[in-house]
């Protein structure tokens, strides 16, 4: 069996699953935010079960708007913070001490190799960075988690990545990520899941293997998923005290199909408007004139994102006419790019930082774009309208094309940066 | 399980974000919620789905976010079933919780045309296409999930099985 097939077995208590079965499987983790937690607290209490299965097994986050920028959204945050009460739920990360979501469930410890994890958010596939089988739901699914601990699952087959060679200056597991989805299509792994293999994988960092698995979902996947190496134990045995299985896919694992990527062959991607698998070479798009610049969000909002954003932009001056927002995606990510000295390199070079948010991502309450306008954005969708206007266009690349582009005011191929 | 209602048709990938745009998810009164479904596609369509309507779509239909609030404002604003030629699972899935009948049947699109009157029964997967005369085949779906939608989604069905804490 492969990564997912065995973390389904395990968690439904068979010896073997195939795709396309039917399973009751346990979950170890739940997590819910501000947007999807609420309507979940309602559809619990309409259960009428008196308490959660397992209050230790909950984790609620503030992320998607904070700190609260209306009345409505104030109400949403006191509703989870008053079930965090009366549940006595000791996991709800309220700001100040967590931020977007995915990446507070992986610092904190909340991700486990094995474990199955649901979340009332579609990126909960970041989850199989680590190792563990990490699938969105909706919240009225999380209040019957919330009740029983138990969801059905149908087992996905798998679609299997296989990676090779090395990265070409300014390259990024987000090109590598962009390109696959280019390859795959919007829909080409919707009911499946995707595994990511091979010998440079184990050249990926955690965070840029949460790029990889957190794009997933943009081919409809249920899961994006690496079985655990060195990288990934080290990560996790930093985070965490707590025991787990180590759960990896058989050498005779049968997939539906392997993709093989040469990363060599790869160019900085961008994902143009409005369809996350609309991917071209950035060098195709170069000159493209931008109002904005995003850097931020579950997949590009991490210390070594900002790092390299920061690269770019030390010493110079963000183009006249363009903003650029950075996004730290967590507290902890905010106090590492301080310490780190990136936070002087953003605000000296005219970037807006912002705190730890979804924010600009999802077109909530900050960072909207006009009718017109502009955006190119490492976060993951380019849909229309989802940074604010509809008649707004966003593109989607690695932060380093993000911040070469902020640089000269128009879409920008990185490596016109990198010599200097 | 029946439900009739005029065709209203849309294409490929219509994703969460056109079906309820980010900016309405504070709200959490359904009724509210509907004011705006399908607002980043087609502002008049809470007009038109009024008296109940079925949409049609291509592929990949409710992809992007996990946001329930999403089969929650076509549900209010009175559409009684969406067939498409295929569902993200997300949204597949968030459907049937709330009670929102989804069918995905292959080939929908080049059979109906909007406005066009159809009746889905549900249990046999099976479409009339009453304007053209025609029969349109969807898949048909697994029994525990027509027992949800039966019982008008997910929680009136786990407290009818009287749900226990465990
Ligand atoms: S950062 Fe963006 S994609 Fe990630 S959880 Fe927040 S809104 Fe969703």
């Amino acid at each position: 069996m492969n990564i997912a097939e065995k973390i389904l077995a395990a968690a439904s208590g068979r010896e073997e699953v195939k795709p396309g079965e039917i399973v009751e499987a346990k979950v170890d983790m739940a997590m819910a935010n501000e947007i999807t937690g609420p309507l979940a607290i309602q559809a619990f209490k309409k259960i009428g079960a008196p308490r959660v299965w397992d209050r230790r097994r909950i984790v609620l986050v503030l992320d998607h708007q904070v700190p609260a920028d209306s009345v409505r959204s104030a109400e949403l945050h006191k509703i989870m913070r008053t079930f965090a009460k009366e549940q006595r739920i000791p996991l709800l990360y309220d700001i100040g001490y967590g931020g977007v979501c995915h990446q507070v469930m992986v610092e904190k410890g909340h991700v486990k190799p094995g474990k199955l994890i649901v979340g009332a958010d579609s990126h909960t596939c970041t989850y199989g960075a680590l190792g563990a089988f990490g699938t969105g739901i909706g919240s009225t699914e999380m209040a019957g988690v919330f009740a029983t601990g138990e969801i059905w699952l149908r087992v996905p087959s798998t679609i299997r990545i296989d990676l090779s060679g090395s990265f070409l200056t300014c390259v990024a597991p987000k090109d590598v990520i962009l390109y696959v989805i280019g390859k795959i299509g919007a829909d080409g792994a919707t009911y499946k899941a995707i595994e990511f293999t091979g010998t440079a994988i184990h050249k990926i960092s955690v965070s840029g293997r949460m790029t990889l698995c957190n794009m997933t979902v943009e081919m409809g996947a249920k899961t994006g998923i690496i079985s655990p190496d060195e990288v990934s134990l080290a990560y996790v045995e930093s985070r965490t005290d707590e025991s787990f299985m180590l759960i990896g896919s058989d050498s005779d694992a049968v997939y539906e199909k392997t993709l093989a990527v040469d990363i060599e062959k790869i160019e900085p991607q961008v994902a143009c408007p409005h369809a996350v698998d609309n991917v071209k070479p950035v060098k195709e798009v170069e000159g493209v004139e931008i109002n904005q610049a995003f850097i931020g969000s579950c997949t590009n909002g991490r210390l070594e994102d900002l790092k390299i954003a920061a690269k770019f932009l030390k010493g110079k001056k963000i183009a006249k006419g363009v903003r650029l927002i950075v996004t730290p995606a967590s507290q902890e990510i905010y106090l590492q790019a301080l310490q780190h000295g990136l936070l002087e390199v953003f605000v000296k070079s005219g970037a807006y930082v912002c705190n730890p948010t979804c924010g600009a991502c999802f077109g909530g309450h900050m960072g909207l774009l006009a009718s017109g306008e502009v955006c190119i954005s490492s976060s993951n969708r380019n849909f229309v309208g989802r940074m604010g206007s509809p008649e707004a266009e966003i593109y989607l690349a690695s932060p380093a094309t993000v911040a070469a582009s902020a640089l000269a005011g128009k879409i920008v191929d990185p490596r016109r940066f990198s010599e200097d | 399980m029946k439900v009739s209602g005029k065709a209203v048709v849309f294409g490929d990938n219509v994703n969460t974000d056109v079906i309820i745009p980010s900016k309405y998810l504070t709200l959490l009164d359904p009724v509210q919620i509907a004011q705006h479904a399908m607002e980043g596609l087609d502002p008049s369509f809470p007009e038109k789905a009024k008296n109940g309507v079925i949409i049609v779509a291509g592929r990949n239909f409710g992809c992007g976010s996990s946001r329930e609030q999403a089969p929650i404002a076509l549900k209010y604003a009175g559409v009684r079933c969406v067939l498409a030629e295929s569902f993200a699972r997300i949204f597949y899935r968030n459907a049937i919780n709330i009670g929102l009948p989804v069918l995905e049947s292959p080939h929908i699109r080049s059979e109906v045309d909007e406005g066009d009157v159809l009746t889905v029964t549900l249990e046999e997967g099976k479409v009339e296409n009453e304007t053209k005369g025609c029969v349109i085949a969807a898949l048909k779906l697994p029994r525990f999930i027509l027992e949800i939608l039966e019982d008008g989604g997910l929680i009136e069905h786990l407290k009818k099985k009287g749900v226990k804490a465990p």
